[in-house]
């Protein structure tokens, strides 16, 4: 006779509908019609060629460096800004709950009323930014309007709104650090320096895992504030494989579209999984 | 000795530090903030100069009624919307995700290594747009409100269950038993035994995902188009367009949209730092 379980199996259901009819099957279905031609109504099989013009049509391989630029560039600032923010907010600086405060606001602020704010204050004659430049002497760049820079503005402003994130992970990490690590430095005359870079830096090593790890996947995935502040452009210097899903999806273009979903998924499981699997791999010894 | 000063090493307060950092912050954080709030009270002409000064006449009124009235009070109608659609799928994932949690910490089996890889597959891998509204169209509700509800519910959920099933681990399996023996069946033991002591997750798990989908822009963008049933992100990123001679407006619009997530940063502070840190100290 089995054993009474009042854990029954079918308290998934509600959740394994759900989630398996809008999110799984779409996901497999997307391997398939990534491989035609698509109306959302009928579709024919045209094997690889999405791929094909995925990687070579300039502005399509753009978005995909691009991504990749995106990521990574917005990660590193995290994790750098990330960690000194949150050295100098454990510290005894004045004001450090006012300080935690407007550094992590920006996390939960409307991501598309904050890309409206840098467009307006990005602008290149009357904005903000390149005003106080000018009393100092710098003539700003056209942040938004110069192929060099447009994606890169982008990417500041992400870190701006996202570091608030990495901070308080950070605030986290190194205040889970047992005292008598650092009492036991202390005593063995350990500088400020020598701790950080000995205790601290070792020991907040499961939060830079997860801001690497967090920021890198939205960062791939980011659509909300390049699509809002550039549309891609200037032309398409700044497209990145999501606003390339939105605009072959506007374009009608549906088996494109989902061949770059599919593209997205390759290059996000390409990059995390085996970069978790590292990170995780190397427990600190204690 | 504080933790603050075993990594520091100053015995004191470090003056200097502290007032180039308060500086930097108020040049980045604050001016930007501030920026927004004269621009929404400023009147058209002066809001068009996108510059940074006081505004010469106070229009918090005035440009406050405008914006609600604007295309037949489309921002009152998105708030309604918003407000439906954050009650409705954070209800849902609360409730679903709870569930399934507790059972997947309760009952180990051999499908809990497959449950898991689906659940962190949620966190990762980017939802397939054109697909999945093929399979809305094919249920009869894509450009629906419900369908964009179970669409915020199916997206949420992993992250959900991640938090639940961290806390039904800290409940002990005792309090289950002698609920069991009372004669609980497994739904009276759920919702009246455990779903109670979940109490601060589930506060945790309803702030983040409220501020989470009441800023979502990305799924209404794609599975509820239309002016009618526009959300609050929506309407900023169609009045952007429409309000270019018009940063006022523009502005007030920000403002008033900024606000619900001010409200839950001011009250729930402690539980959003709770549920957006949970995995940074165990990895």
């Amino acid at each position: 006779m089995r054993t009474y379980t009042p854990y029954k199996y079918w308290f998934y259901l509600p959740t394994a509908v759900i989630y398996g009819v809008l999110f799984v099957i779409p996901t497999f279905a997307s391997f398939y019609y990534s491989l035609t031609r698509w109306s959302l109504f009928e579709s024919k099989f045209i094997g690889l060629e999405n791929f094909k013009l995925f990687f070579s049509e300039p502005q399509l391989v753009k978005g995909f460096t691009n991504t990749l630029i995106f990521a990574f560039v917005t990660s590193g600032s995290k994790v750098v800004l990330g960690l000194m923010l949150a050295v100098l907010l454990t510290s005894r600086v004045i004001g450090r709950t006012y300080l935690r405060s407007v550094v992590f606001f920006p996390v939960l602020a409307s991501t598309i009323g904050v890309g409206i704010m840098f467009t307006v204050l990005m602008n290149p004659e009357r904005g903000l930014i390149n005003g106080a430049l000018s009393v100092i002497g710098i003539e700003g760049p056209g942040w938004l309007t110069d192929p060099k820079y447009a994606l890169l503005s982008v990417a500041l402003v992400d870190v701006w709104k996202g570091v608030g994130l990495a901070t308080l992970i950070y605030i986290a990490g190194i205040v889970s650090i047992p005292r008598e690590y650092l009492e036991a430095a202390r005593v063995d005359g350990a500088g400020a320096w020598e701790t950080f870079r000995r205790i601290v830096l070792p020991l907040s090593r499961p939060a830079t895992v997860t801001v690497i790890i967090l920021s890198l996947i939205g960062g791939l995935r980011s659509f909300e504030l390049i699509w809002l502040m550039t549309r891609g452009g200037p032309g398409f210097t700044s497209d990145v494989i999501a606003s390339v899903i939105y605009k072959q999806y506007q374009a009608g273009f549906y088996g494109l579209s989902t061949a770059g979903n599919v593209v997205l998924f390759l290059v996000v499981t390409a990059i995390i999984l085996p970069l978790s699997w590292f990170l995780n791999r190397k427990e600190v010894d204690m | 000795m504080s933790t603050a000063e075993l990594v520091n090493h100053k015995p004191g307060r470090n003056y200097l530090l502290s007032v180039v950092a308060i500086l930097a912050s108020i040049v980045v954080f604050v001016i930007p903030f501030a920026f927004i709030v004269l621009t929404a009270v400023k009147d058209r002409q002066q809001a068009a100069l996108l510059d940074f000064s006081w505004p010469h006449q106070l229009r918090i009124v005035q440009n406050f009624v405008e914006v609600i009235q604007a295309r037949d009070y489309m921002l009152v109608i998105a708030y309604i919307n918003s407000t439906i659609l954050t009650v409705a799928s954070v209800t849902g994932m609360v409730v679903l995700a709870a569930m399934a949690g507790f059972v997947l910490q309760r009952r180990r089996s051999r499908w809990n290594p497959f449950i898991n890889f689906l659940v962190l597959s949620g966190l990762i891998i980017p939802p397939a747009v054109v697909p999945t509204i093929w399979v809305l169209q094919r249920l009869g509700l894509f450009r629906t409100m419900s369908g964009l509800i179970l669409i915020e519910i199916a997206f949420g959920l992993s992250f959900c269950i991640l938090l639940f099933r961290a806390f039904v681990a800290t409940i002990p399996r005792e309090l289950d038993e002698a609920a069991v023996i009372d004669g609980a069946g497994p739904l009276r033991l759920f919702f009246q035994v455990i779903f109670p002591l979940l109490r601060s997750v589930i506060v945790t798990v309803v702030v983040v995902q409220s501020v989470a989908v009441f800023n979502d822009f990305v799924n209404p963008l794609y599975f509820l188009p239309g002016d009618q049933n526009a959300t609050v992100q929506l309407t900023l990123y169609n009045f952007q367009s429409q309000f270019t001679t018009q940063y006022n407006l523009l502005f007030m619009n920000i403002l008033l949209i900024t606000i619900p997530p001010l409200i839950m940063f001011l009250f729930f502070n402690r539980q959003i730092v709770a549920g957006m840190t949970s995995g940074a100290v165990k990895g």
